[in-house]
């Protein structure tokens, strides 16, 4: 294909879906991305009832700890 | 410590200085792949939210932000292009300059358009890319990531289907 053809081809496309104009932006983004960076951030927050699980347990296998063996056999 | 580092350490403030130095650039280039002002803006915020979730994988020693940056949002026009847009669509504000005579005719218009709408959305992006938008071809292998022969073999498949397309339908370039 010759650099003529090749310019031809160009200017039939360019005719019908034309370069598009103004690809500057026309506002700041940022605002937009910070509000979506707080809402995408998983917060991991552990409710109290699964920390007085958590203490219940521990107290129980120190007062217990022939419950330990019994309890690795099952898990 | 330097701009990048904080950035790959975590630094929503650095962050804050890489999206607006690259905000302009990132939105210019989803828009000439997607063409559609809206679109485009919220894909470069999707852009902007993988790179940042991709921050600990960032090679600081090499410190393109630019060019990994324009490879996430092709990625991200891409995957959209081949989603929910199957087809070209026109530019929002066309220049006036850009209507010869002969396109006026819808006939010929909607042919070139369906000629265009059956090539595989990468070799489009690379056609609409090069022979509309004119981009380097320099510009075109960074954002997707290939070397410039193979944009090159891509404009080249491009244009023989096109020209194949065309004639068949019987319009003549």
């Amino acid at each position: 294909m010759t650099e003529r053809e090749m310019d031809e081809l160009k200017k039939l496309l360019k005719g019908a879906v034309p370069p598009v104009g103004g690809t500057e932006l026309r506002r700041d983004l940022w605002p937009e991305m910070r509000r979506r960076l707080e809402e995408r951030t998983v917060r991991v927050r552990v409710p109290w009832w699964d920390w007085a699980l958590l203490a219940g347990a521990s107290l129980l296998l120190l007062l217990f700890p022939r419950v330990i063996p019994a309890l690795l056999y099952h898990l | 410590m330097e701009l990048l580092e904080r950035f790959a350490a975590g630094d929503v403030d650095a962050f804050e200085s890489l999206f607006r130095q690259y905000q302009g650039e990132v939105f210019g280039w989803i828009m000439r792949i997607v063409r559609n002002r809206a679109t485009a803006e919220e894909l470069a915020l999707e852009a902007f939210w993988r790179m940042y979730r991709a921050r600990a994988s960032f090679d600081v020693a090499r410190g393109n932000c630019g060019g990994w940056l324009r490879r996430i949002a092709t990625n991200v026009a891409l995957d959209h292009v081949r989603r929910v847009r199957p087809e070209v669509e026109l530019a929002e504000d066309p220049p006036d300059d850009a209507k010869p005579d002969l396109v006026q005719q819808s006939e010929v218009r909607s042919a070139i358009l369906g000629a265009i709408n059956q090539l595989s959305p990468r070799i489009r992006t690379v056609v609409v890319l090069a022979l509309i938008e004119e981009e380097p071809y320099e510009n075109i292998a960074q954002g997707l990531g290939i070397s410039v022969n193979a944009v090159k073999v891509r404009v080249f498949r491009g244009v023989r289907s096109l020209r194949k397309e065309l004639t068949r339908l019987g319009v003549h370039a």
